[in-house]
């Protein structure tokens, strides 16, 4: 099967980006409650009129039977964290309000005040229950492994997999499995922004499995052919809601809420809507109801997780791999950086020496590409263009940054190329150089120099850009960072860490350029 | 006239830019060993006539003859003529258009190494040599911006003669220069033409053109007065 295209996929992402996708900053007014339906609010003004509202964060890109756009009423969410919102909500006699935030900013959103609860799809962690207040889980889920048809009958667990590369959510339980499964069983882990583009990965043989929770699995499998998913639970995780740590006390009022709706129904019933109801609920919600405390992840061991130790033991845990990080940031970006000035130079020799045609189609290329967002860029070259040519990510990657920044390249040299005079170059040719060395013996080492500062900016902006070929799974600077952060349930040290690895990269490069420059001034003074 | 033969003959050359008539029919001739001062009006065409024949302006009527190559209006010179024309006419410009990026020798040695095929140190050894002839041979590792206007003249034209033209074209070359300087190019000029060399130069300055030219051609409204 052929990749979905990008138009296709984009509203069904799941814990993805949001730059590229739309986004419904939306605020939810009120609606039939029983009915899961919600208006989306343009602003905020019919919600002042309510009371008591309970502002609650979800990412409708994570699709049903999360939290969607209903696709008959775009306006408005549907899913089951809708649902359970709703129910929290009327249980402290309060108005759900639907908040839009990006899957992996919930957390954060909800710490600093955005919202007063996060449900979406959000899974327990010994991190979440370290540093946010938890409640109790609603959901119980299996992490399950996926592989295609013809490899079902060998490949059934981590153990078979010695070798094979394996594709997972950035930053999620099923993430830290695989981490731990690299070391143990010699497996190649690539991390995704959304869950769709790992199935599609499966399917056509980019990766060789994908370790995600049943309900993701179960979903991408009714709309795709192509894969198996395994019936051997690697780990079994939940889902909970997610409040800012001072927020116990509202956190104990939700529990009694999702208590009651244990009790009668309410939460079978939601979940058997959205057809994700199975008998580990009813077996999770009498454990609950005992008062048995469920463990946050069981079936692998969290004892090693950095969100038990000491930060500055993670930090210490986490540098080797963010130091790989960077390596792979700096060696991305000098490739890209070194192919853009290739293509640069050759598009802007034929912007300023080529004939009528050669000189339409570069400015056309040119203003195609700064005119249409690098991560669009990406997406096309990675997973658009996957039926016809299947490129390594890495190679997608350095392409698509080396690309976009030919054509930002390209006008600094033809900009360049330009302010040399008129008079050198004539001087030059009533000295018998032919066109071909005036270009390169006299012109071009001139605008060369003229270029080298707007060049030096370009890789400083390049070093950073690289941080969005993660979304093509290349596991650079800022992802790492963004995963432990995930992991650590803060981002002052990874933070911290991150933005000292990115200066020690550029500033001796500007150092470098700056230096350059003075020696090679050519401008009279 | 000291010499023989006709280096340059312009015949009836006209040059116009859209509608405007730069050249109305320019004829002249220039014998060897002479230093032709050409005069007139700013406008009038003389730093025309120069690019013309060096090559450097499309003319639309007429003939240029520069040792024996050709240019005729009308057409684009073939790349083969202009490769020959080029040995034949050297050009030094009233900005003198130095490479900034290279220093007073290396300015001196680009053409003799890389058109002509001179090895890099005879090149150096002639074009420190020249330098020296024009007294500026101690800024030879000079760059462009670290000369004065004097030093970057006879800089370019050590650089103009390095490749040795018949025929070495000046264009305004006391513009920007005081009376001393001036009476120094004169007589560097002077030197070249006692040489043996052909020398045209173009400029407003009346007093220099009669003190060192061997003869002096007016022009008027794109005409030889």
């Amino acid at each position: 099967m052929s990749p979905p295209s990008l138009v296709r996929i984009l509203p069904e992402l799941r814990r993805g980006r949001a730059a590229i996708v739309l986004g419904f900053v939306a605020l939810l007014g009120a609606g039939p409650a029983t009915t899961g339906h919600y208006p989306l609010g343009i602003g905020s003004a019919t919600i002042v009129a309510q009371p008591r509202v309970l502002r609650w964060a979800g990412d409708p890109e994570g699709g049903a039977p999360f939290v969607e756009a209903d696709p008959s009423h775009p306006d408005r969410v549907v899913g089951f964290d809708v649902e359970i919102a709703a129910l929290l909500a009327g249980g402290v006699g309060r108005t759900p309000e639907f908040l839009n935030i990006t899957f992996t900013s919930i957390d954060q959103s909800i710490a600093r005040g955005d919202a007063e609860v996060g449900l979406s799809g959000i899974e327990d962690t010994p991190a979440r229950r370290a540093t946010m207040a938890v409640t109790l889980p609603y959901y119980e889920f299996r992490e399950v492994l996926s592989v295609r048809d013809a490899d079902a009958p060998r490949l059934l667990s981590l153990a078979d997999l010695r070798g094979k590369t394996v594709g997972t959510l950035a930053g999620t339980i099923a993430h830290e499995i695989l981490l731990r499964a690299e070391r143990e069983h010699g497996l190649r882990v690539v991390s995704y922004e959304d869950d769709v583009h790992p199935y599609s990965d499966l399917v056509i043989g980019r990766v060789d499995a994908v370790l995600l929770d049943n309900v993701l699995a179960e979903r991408r499998h009714r709309v795709m052919t192509g894969f198996t998913i395994q019936p051997q639970t690697v780990a079994i995780g939940h889902y909970v809601g997610v409040l800012g740590p001072q927020n116990g006390a509202l956190r104990d009022s939700f529990n009694e809420v999702l208590r009651g709706a244990m009790r009668d129904g309410r939460l079978e019933r939601i979940l058997r809507t959205w057809s994700v109801w199975n008998d580990d609920q009813p077996k999770l919600y009498e454990r609950l109801l005992a008062g048995v405390p469920v463990p946050a992840v069981t079936g692998f061991d969290t004892s090693g997780s950095v969100a038990t130790v000491s930060k500055w033991e993670a930090a210490r845990r986490y540098f080797p791999s963010l130091l790989q990080a960077s390596m792979v940031t700096i060696v991305l970006s000098c490739l890209s950086m070194a192919l853009a000035v290739a293509i640069g130079v050759l598009i802007a020799t034929g912007r300023v020496y080529g004939g009528p045609i050669a000189r339409v189609a570069l400015t056309a290329y040119v203003e195609l590409i700064r005119g249409t967002p690098i991560l669009l860029q990406l997406f096309v070259l990675y997973y658009g263009l996957a039926s016809a040519i299947r490129l390594p990510a890495f190679v997608a990657a350095l392409l698509g940054l080396a690309l976009n920044y030919a054509a930002y390249e390209s006008e600094i040299y033809r900009s360049a190329l330009e302010a040399i005079p008129t008079g050198q170059l004539e001087a030059a040719r009533t000295l018998g150089l032919s066109e071909r060395q005036v270009l390169t013996l006299v012109r071009a080492p001139q605008a060369f120099r003229l270029a080298l500062a707007p060049m030096t900016n370009d890789f400083v902006a390049l070093l950073k850009d690289s941080s969005l070929v993660s979304v093509l799974t290349v596991l650079e600077l800022t992802k790492q960072t963004q995963i432990f952060a995930t992991n650590l349930g803060s981002w002052v040290i990874p933070g911290t860490l991150c933005a000292g690895l990115y200066l020690a990269m550029s500033l001796p490069l500007a150092t470098l350029a700056r230096r350059l420059e003075l020696r090679w001034r050519t401008i009279p003074q | 006239m000291s010499g023989g033969g006709i280096v340059l003959r312009v015949d009836a050359l006209q040059l116009q830019r859209g509608d405007r008539v730069i050249l109305g029919g320019v004829s002249l001739e220039v014998s060897r060993g002479e230093l032709v001062a050409i005069m007139g009006p700013s406008g009038s065409g003389k730093t025309t006539i120069l690019r013309a024949v060096a090559g450097l302006e499309r003319f639309q009527a007429g003939q240029i003859d520069v040792d024996g190559v050709r240019l005729a209006g009308g057409v684009d010179t073939p790349r083969p003529t202009l490769r020959e024309l080029r040995r034949k006419v050297g050009m030094v410009f009233q900005f003198h258009c130095l490479f900034e990026h290279l220093s007073a020798i290396e300015n001196v040695c680009l053409a003799p190494v890389h058109a002509h095929g001179v090895a890099p140190a005879a090149a150096r050894e002639r074009g420190l040599e020249l330098l020296g002839a024009f007294g500026v041979d101690h800024r030879a590792t000079a760059l462009p911006r670290q000369l004065s206007g004097g030093e970057a003249q006879r800089v370019a034209i050590a650089r103009a003669l390095a490749v040795d033209p018949p025929l070495l074209l000046m264009d305004e070359p006391t513009a920007s220069l005081d009376p001393e300087r001036r009476a120094e190019l004169g007589a560097l000029l002077q030197g070249l033409q006692r040489q043996g060399r052909t020398l045209i130069v173009s400029t407003h300055d009346e007093d220099f053109a009669q003190d060192f030219a061997t003869r002096i051609l007016r022009l008027r409204d794109g005409l030889v007065a």
